[in-house]
Formats: structure tokens, C-alpha cells, sequence
């Protein structure tokens, strides 16, 4: 197994050489080598993550009861005390990452054969998709943080190569760009938290960039390196914050959407955005050191849940709704891990990754089937013309909302009754608001999009037809774990499978953070909650029925768009909020294009006319000095001849007339 | 004979003076190395005259050192001019005049 595991990313990055290499002629054919190397990665991971998983893998050294796999492929930096190693480290956690990963990876590949069937760009396509399954697959299994970083960059070259596909088109190239950009703010935190990392350890005797032992060094001396470690924790937090998106890096995401649908799927919202995540519950035991770092990494990820979700509400792009909402359960699992349950964050993580990965096929079925429209206004009653599409985006759609006992359900109410049971009940309130929010979302687009009647044109509605199998299999798919991964991996509550996995990895930041541990009261406590997140789920989704309609079996309600306009007018201030994604666009705009752009002109000037003009003038001067005394070679013997006659005279007259004194 | 040195010194600056004059303003390239021959000989005489009122003293067998220098210095400038009318030679066949002025070789 050990020598199978290095495979797991190897076989893409080969998939992604052969196919940028030689693709081009293979046309048609070139799914075949990136969609075979993703099956057997897909594989060997699952594999190794049973292993894993079951307690069939060996112990990892200097633990008890941490089951998984280490490995060293070769040293990087061998520089004195200073040992970068590339290898892997399989632990349940990275096990639980590369079931997500890889399977929605597959699904994705498959999807793309038939949604990406008429691209010019088919070849470019999977060879990008390829490269992106390494990095991401990478990042998951390093084990320094000098490999997740390069990883992390890799993850962000493939996201601007993917969001920019389409680069012909100029909002897709400049939302590339915008992802790059924004991406670089977190990733410049992320660099200054490994450097300090190593400052750190370097400070302590035992410089190291190996992730488990610089973080169960930093927990050793926690007591007199208080603030060292918050602040590295903040910066890796930075890190997360950019890849996934959270305010106030938030920005990129919706505009990610720009690139191909299943790019949306795979990278912006089942696997990559994801990465921020991992990344902080890997480092679990640093930030449960720093209890600062961890409110900051609640507050920031509820308010990313609820500004989201109040930006959803309202968008008419029907993948914008859903990136809003990627941006909203980010937000839950950070709200998650800041509380503590890291748990709970890696459960909604994991079911997120599957029905909104689900979601947005099934969008991309959609925009396939009305010939690229991508505007909710205009569609409606699809249901009766792409019905597969449309049960599964159905499924998934009550999976994100909560309603038991899909995955959503156990997923969010964990987060929910954690956050409340360790004393957040303010990350419990707002995330109670988040679900009927979320509810409400979900069914305005399902009425828009299937229910009621078609608002676009009448010859466009006799050419709609389902999705190719290829790409109705994968939603199938998808929409089995939204369905049972919630009841498969979260009973029986309380103590629950993925927590009996996850326990060995997280126990010693849960001991740290002296989390309550009561028993689980499913008629006390736990009940209530369960019984507010369900309310308040279902009372969203009545909502959104009322105003966009349903129409599933025998629950009928129309589509009533003048109580909907009622309802914008009576929130005038709230709705244009909403549309206008709270401004934030305009913000940035205003600090770094109108504002940043001045004081950039300004650093040009500064740049241009002092710094290049002084050593313009040095050059210009040795230039001038040159050309002058250029004239003094003249190559005539009598003119040398005269200067060493002057010379001499000058010297004799001089020591004449110093010697006379 | 005079008594004074100055007489010969004014007399070795007077003919130096000529000589350089001589080096530095004539075109033709042998009258440039008959002033060098000019300038070497007014040292010689300079030299010649401070051996005269014993600057240099005698060597053990009663030899004036001044001589020697004069005598060395005739020798060497005899070999001087020997190689500088060859060099002036090869560049006369080469550049076809005498004049220095289209000597500017070393410009290159």
C-alpha cells in the first residue's frame, strides 16, 4: 500500500504531461488518458482511505491510536539542521479528503467528456483538469508545509487556468485575473505563517517545516509563546481565508463562475474552496492553542455564512446562486472549526462537497439543455423537459437545506448544536438564520428554474432536451451520497462514525480546548436543537414556496412574481443590498482601482522621475564625461607628447614653488 | 673654462628647451628624433658638467662616475635612434610620408 500511495498524485501530473504533450492530436480521444489516470488514483485512494479508515493501516509513530500511512519520496532541502522532505502523510483526516477529492474529481472527468463534447479547447480542457487533481491531491497528502504551499499555489495556477478557459472571453480573463489576485493576498499571509513557523521552531532548537512536528512543538511550549502562535495561527487562517474564500476574500468566488460549469463543480465548490479548511483542521492543534485566533476564525466564517447567504437571495445567475451559497457553507465550517467541532467542519465539508458538487452539474445541465442561458428569469418549468436534471438537483437541494435525514441535515445540525453546546450561541443564532436563509435560497431557485411556467422564448422550448448520460450518470451519481452519506456517516448521533474516525486526529486540540463533553440527550437538549434547525429549515422552504411555488406531486402553489415585487418594495434598503452584493465590488473598487490606482500613478511617477532619473543621470554623466574626453585621444604622438612636456612642467614648476617656501 | 656651474646648466636647460621645442612642433619624423638626440645631449652636458664640480665623486680607481653616466647615456641614445629610424622607416612605407600628423594609429 505504502508504495501505491505516491502514485495517488503522480498518476495525474502524468495525465496532465501526456495530454499537454501530444493532446492536440488525439482530438476527440483525449479524455481517455486524464479520465483513466483519475480512475485508478481514484482507486488506490479509496483503497488506502479504507485502510485508513478501518484500522488496518499501521500506527503512525509516536501515537496510540492514529492509524495511517508516512512516507518519505526524497529530501528537497537538505541544508543543515534544516530537512525539507516530500512525503506523504495518510492520516484519517487526509483519508476523509481524498474520498472527497477523488470521487467527485472522477464524477467531474466523466461529466466533462460529454458537457465540454463541442469545445475547440477539449484536450486544453482535461489536461488543466488533470494538473488540478494533482495539486489538490498533493496538498491533501503532504506532509511540510513548504509542499502544501507549493501545492496551494498549484491549486491557485490551475483555478486562473480554469476560470480563464474561455480566455477569448473578457470577463472570463479578468475573472481569472481576480481570482489570482485576491488568492495572492491570503497566499502572502500563508508564506509569512510558515516562515514564522520555522523562525519559531528555529527559535526553539528544532527548526523543522514538517507539519505534525512543528505543531506538536509549538503545543509543548504554548505557555510562554502566546502571541508567536496566535499570530502565526492568523496568518495561516490568512492562508485559508483566500483559498476559501471567506470575507473579506470573498469576491473572487462568484466571478470564478465564469469558467466551464463542471470547473465549478470540481475546483469552486467540491474540492478546492475546501482547501482553507483542511488547511485549519489539519493545523487544529495550533489553533487550539491560540483561543484569539479561534474566535476570529468563528466570526469571520458566520458573517461570511449570513452576508452570502443574504447575497443569494437575490441573484438571478443561476451559478451565482449557487456560489453564494458555496461561500455560506464555507462559512458554517469555519463558524465550525472556530468553535472547536472540528468534527462537524470535516462532516459538512465532506457532504457539502458532494451535494453542491451535485449542484452545480446539475446547473451546468441546465445552462446545457437552454442552450446557455444562464438567467433564472428566464427559464421555469423545466421539470416536465429535463426530468433526471431535475430530480437530482431536487435531492441535492434538500440535501443543502437541511431537511432530515438528507446529508445537509446531519452535517449542519452538528455545527449548529456544537456551536451552541460550547458556548457560542451567537455562531448558533446567526447560523439558525443562515439555514432558513439557505432553504429560502435553494427553493427560489428550484421554482425559477423548474417549476411554473418557461419565461423564455417559445422556439427555445421545443429544442430543450436532457443531458447525454455521460453527464446525467455522474448527477445520479452525486445525488446518492447527498442522500445517504449524512445517515451513513452521522449515526448514531452524538458518536458518530466519522467522529469515532476523525477522533485520534483532533482529541488532543479537543483536550486542549477543554471542550464540554455531556452526553448526547436526544429528548433534552440535543432534541431542541435538532427541532430549531428543522423548524427553521422548513419554515424557509414553506417561504420560498409561497413566493416561487412547487410544484413536487401533489404540492402545488404558482409562482407569484408581484408578491415578490411586494415584498422587495416593503425591504427597499435590504433588497438592493442584496442585489448589489452588499457593495462590495464597489468598495474594492473604489479602494484599489480608484484610490490604489492614485497612489500607484503616483509610485510610477515617483519611480520614473526620481529613481530612474538618478541613475539615468549617473549613466547620462559617465556618457558626457566620456564623449569629452574622448577628444583628448587623438593617436598623434606630438599631443602625448605635449601633455607629458605640460605635465612635467606643472610638477618641477609646483615642487619649485613649494620648496621655496 | 668658467668657474660657475650655472653657466652650463643654462646652457643644458637652453638646449633641452630647443630640443623639446624641436620634439613637440616639428612634422617631420626625423627631425623629431634629431631633437630627441638634442634633448639627450643637453643631459648629457648637465651631466657632464655636475661630474665636472664633483657631484657624483670617483669610483676607487680614480674614475670619474659622471663619465660613466655621460657615457652610458651616449650609448643608449645611439641604440635609440638606431631602432627609432627603423620604426620610422616600416611606418614610411607604410603611410608613404614623413609627417607625424597622419601618424594616428594609436587612435584605433
Amino acid at each position: 500500500m505504502e508504495s501505491l500511495i505516491p502514485l495517488i498524485p503522480i498518476l495525474p501530473i502524468a495525465g496532465f504531461a501526456f495530454t499537454a504533450l501530444v493532446g492536440r492530436r488525439l482530438g476527440k480521444g483525449a479524455h481517455w488518458v486524464p479520465v483513466s489516470a483519475v480512475f485508478i488514483a481514484w482507486v488506490i485512494a479509496s483503497l488506502a482511505a479504507y485502510n485508513v479508515l478501518s484500522g488496518a493501516a499501521p500506527l503512525i509513530e509516536g501515537s496510540e491510536d492514529l492509524h495511517g500511512y508516512t512516507g518519505l519520496i526524497y529530501t528537497w532541502i537538505p541544508a543543515g539542521d534544516l530537512q525539507v522532505a516530500v512525503g506523504y502523510f495518510v492520516d484519517p483526516l487526509t483519508a476523509c479528503l481524498l474520498i472527497v477529492v477523488t470521487t467527485i474529481g472522477l464524477l467531474v472527468h466523466v461529466y466533462s467528456i460529454g458537457y465540454m463534447s463541442h469545445d475547440p479547447g477539449y484536450w486544453r480542457f482535461f489536461a488543466y483538469l488533470n494538473l488540478f487533481m494533482f495539486s489538490m491531491l498533493l496538498l491533501v497528502l503532504a506532509d511540510s508545509w513548504l509542499v502544501v504551499f507549493v501545492a496551494w499555489e498549484l491549486v491557485g495556477l490551475s483555478s486562473y487556468l480554469l476560470i480563464g478557459f474561455w480566455y477569448r472571453k473578457n470577463s472570463a480573463a479578468l475573472a481569472a485575473k481576480k481570482a489570482f489576485l485576491v488568492n495572492r493576498v491570503g497566499d502572502v499571509g500563508f508564506a509569512l505563517g510558515i516562515m514564522a513557523i520555522f523562525a519559531v521552531t528555529l527559535a526553539l532548537g528544532e527548526p523543522t517545516l514538517n507539519i505534525r512536528h512543528s505543531i506538536e512543538l509549538l503545543i509543548e511550549h504554548a505557555a510562554e509563546l502566546t502571541i508567536p502562535i496566535t499570530v502565526i495561527a492568523l496568518l495561516v487562517f490568512a492562508g485559508a481565508m483566500g483559498k476559501s474564500a471567506q470575507f473579506p476574500l470573498h469576491v473572487w468566488l462568484p466571478d470564478a463562475m465564469e469558467g466551464p460549469t463542471p470547473v465549478s463543480a470540481l475546483i469552486h465548490a467540491a474540492t478546492m474552496v475546501n482547501a482553507g479548511v483542511y488547511l485549519v483542521a489539519r493545523a487544529n492543534g495550533l489553533f487550539a492553542s491560540a483561543p484569539e485566533a479561534m474566535v476570529v476564525v468563528a466570526a469571520i466564517g458566520i458573517f461570511t455564512a449570513i452576508l452570502a447567504a443574504s447575497i443569494a437571495m437575490t441573484q438571478t445567475d443561476i451559478k451565482r446562486v449557487l456560489a453564494y451559497s458555496t461561500l455560506s457553507q464555507l462559512g458554517y465550517m469555519f463558524a465550525a472549526l472556530g468553535v472547536g467541532a472540528f468534527t462537524a467542519a470535516i462532516f459538512h465539508l465532506m457532504t457539502h462537497g458532494f451535494f453542491k458538487g451535485l449542484l452545480f452539474l446539475g446547473s451546468g445541465s441546465v445552462i446545457h439543455a437552454v442552450h446557455e442561458e444562464q438567467d433564472m428569469r428566464n427559464m421555469g418549468g423545466l421539470s416536465k423537459k429535463i426530468p433526471i436534471t431535475y430530480a437530482t438537483m431536487l435531492v441535492g437541494s434538500i440535501a443543502i437545506a437541511g431537511i432530515p435525514p438528507l446529508a445537509g441535515f446531519f452535517s449542519k445540525d452538528e455545527i449548529l448544536g456544537e456551536a451552541f453546546k460550547f458556548g457560542f450561541w451567537w455562531v448558533w443564532g446567526i447560523g439558525l438564520f443562515v439555514a432558513l436563509l439557505t432553504a429560502f435560497y435553494m427553493f427560489r431557485l428550484m421554482g425559477l428554474t423548474f417549476w411554473g411556467d418557461f419565461r423564455g422564448p417559445k422556439e427555445l422550448w421545443n429544442r430543450i432536451h436532457e443531458s447525454p448520460p455521460v453527464m446525467t450518470v455522474p448527477l445520479i451519481l452525486l445525488a446518492i451520497p447527498s442522500v445517504l452519506l449524512g445517515l451513513l456517516l452521522g449515526l448514531p448521533l452524538g458518536d458518530s462514525v466519522l467522529k469515532n474516525w476523525l477522533e485520534p486526529v483532533f482529541i488532543e486540540a479537543e483536550e486542549l480546548l477543554a471542550l464540554p463533553h455531556g452526553e448526547y440527550q436526544l429528548f433534552g437538549i440535543d432534541g431542541v436543537l435538532i427541532l430549531a434547525s428543522v423548524t427553521v429549515a422548513t419554515v424557509g422552504l414553506l417561504l420560498a414556496w409561497r413566493f416561487f411555488g412547487v410544484e413536487i406531486g401533489p404540492v402545488r402553489m404558482p409562482f407569484r412574481p408581484d408578491a415578490v415585487r411586494a415584498m422587495a418594495a416593503r425591504l427597499p434598503f435590504l433588497y438592493r443590498a442584496s442585489l448589489n452584493k452588499w457593495w462590495f465590488d464597489d468598495l474594492n473598487h473604489l479602494l484599489f482601482i480608484v484610490i490604489g490606482g492614485r497612489v500607484a500613478a503616483f509610485l510610477w511617477w515617483f519611480d520614473r522621475v526620481v529613481v530612474d532619473g538618478t541613475v539615468n543621470a549617473v549613466g547620462g554623466l559617465t556618457v558626457g564625461a566620456g564623449r569629452g574626453l574622448r577628444m583628448i585621444q587623438t593617436g598623434r604622438v606630438q599631443n602625448y607628447a605635449l601633455g607629458i612636456a605640460f605635465g612635467l612642467i606643472v610638477m618641477a614648476g609646483s615642487y619649485l614653488i613649494l620648496a621655496s617656501r | 673654462m668658467s668657474n660657475s656651474l650655472d653657466a652650463y646648466l643654462i646652457l643644458s636647460g637652453i638646449l633641452f628647451s630647443i630640443g623639446t621645442f624641436g620634439f613637440l612642433a616639428r612634422r617631420n619624423a626625423i627631425s623629431m628624433l634629431m631633437s630627441i638626440e638634442l634633448m639627450l645631449n643637453a643631459v648629457n652636458l648637465a651631466i657632464v658638467a655636475f661630474a665636472a664640480f664633483g657631484a657624483f665623486g670617483e669610483t676607487a680607481q680614480g674614475v670619474s662616475r659622471g663619465s660613466v653616466i655621460a657615457l652610458m647615456v651616449i650609448s643608449v641614445a645611439a641604440a635609440e635612434a638606431t631602432v627609432g629610424l627603423a620604426i620610422v622607416i616600416a611606418i614610411y612605407r607604410n603611410k608613404r610620408t614623413p609627417l607625424v600628423d597622419e601618424y594616428d594609429a594609436m587612435r584605433q
